[in-house]
């Protein structure tokens, strides 16, 4: 049986979150290792730590930030964010992340997904990729798609590689999953990017983590329902507190979709 | 009788008891070596066989390719460890990776013999399922088992799994999980267990799990020693 996976996601600057979380009974809402620690707490299936920092400094920390959270995490991490090469891998598996999020630097040097995969294994590689929908001039989620195009740099630059040849190309290398983030709904919690998550998910053959868009619990289930998501990303609807883990689960299981349930 | 057995049959003292996780050189194993921590068990990395002798229980984790697991394992000697412990049956939890290479094979890697330990070889997962399975999954007991390493989690615990692989349906199983069909989760003969899934990363019933092994490798060395 298929089972989604619900997963928050928390962006770490030097060592702190840096998006309000708005939970109850935190000593220090800012720290990773404790939000990571009361999201397993909630029910959550795996925790992304995506490094925004954009130091060296800061890339240090976060290495420490790893090992802090993993002493008392006992469900997946991926970790992601500046990730370049195989000792930036090795640092942080051996920090304890479960797997490590891929992005530019594969773009870049696609080589490097099959150079962690040998190493630690295809389980272990994320490939991150951010995707922009290219149309005629239109912006909106509704307008016609031509084709979606891979960003890296965060999201800032566009390269010429296709969304749907490069998923392909990072499946042939070694991936062990795809975290498809779509640039176009990203951030306007209007619901995920359905079409572009169900034409990934149904032609790949590794897990595919949709992300950017969730604005309320509909959206969860129908990314899953519609657009064939393996696991589910979001970030604001659970640190804003409009929602806890707890009840997106079970409005998820309510609507249909297999998920691992609460139980205290 | 080697090295290993004698040293475990001497009278020892308990507080010395400590879990032998054995480190071969692949990916994270400090993620278990916590788990048993945190559940009250010592554990520590051995990285050669002289470093696992006094040990109380062994784990044989793995993740990654069954040849390139075998491969190093190899390398490190510590599958003699493997064989040895496994014979002189003491305790013994192999996960994921490290259940699999206890076999004949794997389809994943033909050209790379298994320890052979257990009958049979490790087919892919069958299906029209995504490989890998890489999601929580709740396992059903085989009928008529109660295995010991499963008390006190429930009818069906949920667990996290990670695999395109998984050891055949013998009568070794005593956990399964559906996954386009049966597939081998758990697996139990005399002192010997198993888990195809993570019980490092399978949060509270992962941690039951572990704190089972720990009890069991307690209450075994203790009727040794008696």
């Amino acid at each position: 049986m298929r089972c989604i996976r619900l997963i928050p996601c928390l962006d770490v600057d030097n060592g702190r979150v840096v998006k309000g979380v708005n939970f109850v009974g935190l000593r220090d809402a800012g720290d990773p290792a404790e939000l990571a620690a009361a999201y397993a707490d909630q029910g959550a299936d795996e925790i992304v730590f995506l490094d925004i920092s954009a130091s060296v400094e800061g890339r240090n920390t976060m290495v420490e930030t790893v090992t802090t959270t993993a002493e008392r995490l006992f469900i997946p991490l991926c970790v992601g964010g500046g990730v370049r090469s195989v000792d930036d891998a090795r640092r942080l598996l051996r920090a304890g992340a479960d797997k490590v999020a891929v992005n530019t630097a594969a773009v870049e040097r696609p080589f490097l997904i099959s150079e962690i995969a040998g190493e630690f294994g295809s389980q272990c590689v994320v490939v991150a990729i951010d995707a922009k929908r290219s149309t005629n001039g239109e912006t909106k989620l509704s307008a016609p798609v031509k084709s979606w195009r891979v960003y890296t740099h965060g999201g800032r630059i566009p390269t010429d590689l296709d969304v749907f040849k490069w998923a392909h190309k990072c499946q042939e290398l070694g991936a062990g999953e795809i975290l498809l983030t779509s640039m176009d709904a990203d951030g306007t919690r209007e619901g995920f990017d359905i079409e572009l998550t169900k034409a990934v998910s149904t032609t790949c053959s590794i897990p595919v983590i949709a992300s950017g868009g969730a604005g309320n619990l509909e959206h969860l289930s129908r990314i899953v329902l519609e657009g064939a998501a393996d696991a589910v990303l979001a970030a604001s609807i659970f640190h804003d507190g409009d929602y806890t883990i707890v009840q997106a689960k079970e409005y998820l299981a309510a609507s249909g979709v297999c998920v691992r349930p609460y139980i205290c | 009788m080697t090295e290993l057995t004698v040293n475990q049959m001497s009278p020892a003292n308990q507080d010395d008891f400590f879990i032998a996780v054995l480190d071969y050189g692949i990916g994270n194993l400090r993620s278990a070596q916590k788990a048993f921590e945190f559940v009250g068990g010592r554990a520590c990395l051995v990285e050669s066989p002289a470093q696992a002798r006094g040990a109380g229980g062994f784990v044989l984790p793995g993740v990654g390719a069954f040849g390139h697991c075998l491969k190093a394992l190899r390398e490190s000697k510590l599958d003699r460890t493997v064989v040895e412990a496994i014979d002189a049956s003491l305790p013994f939890l192999g996960i994921c990776v490290g259940l699999q290479m206890l076999y004949e094979g794997s389809e994943e890697t033909p050209d790379v013999k298994g320890l052979g330990v257990i009958e049979g070889a490790v087919k892919q997962l069958s299906g029209t399922q995504k490989r890998p399975q890489m999601q929580w999954n709740c396992i059903s007991r085989t009928d008529g088992r109660r295995p010991a390493l499963l008390q006190g989690v429930g009818e069906n615990p949920w667990v996290y799994f990670v695999h395109s692989y998984a050891p055949p349906l013998s009568d070794v199983v005593v956990a399964t999980c559906n996954y386009g069909g049966d597939v081998t989760a758990a697996i139990e003969r005399d002192n010997l267990w198993g888990t195809q899934f993570h019980p490092e990363k399978s949060g509270a019933v992962g941690l039951s799990i572990l704190a089972n092994f720990v009890a069991l490798c307690r209450s075994l060395n203790f009727h040794w020693h008696l």
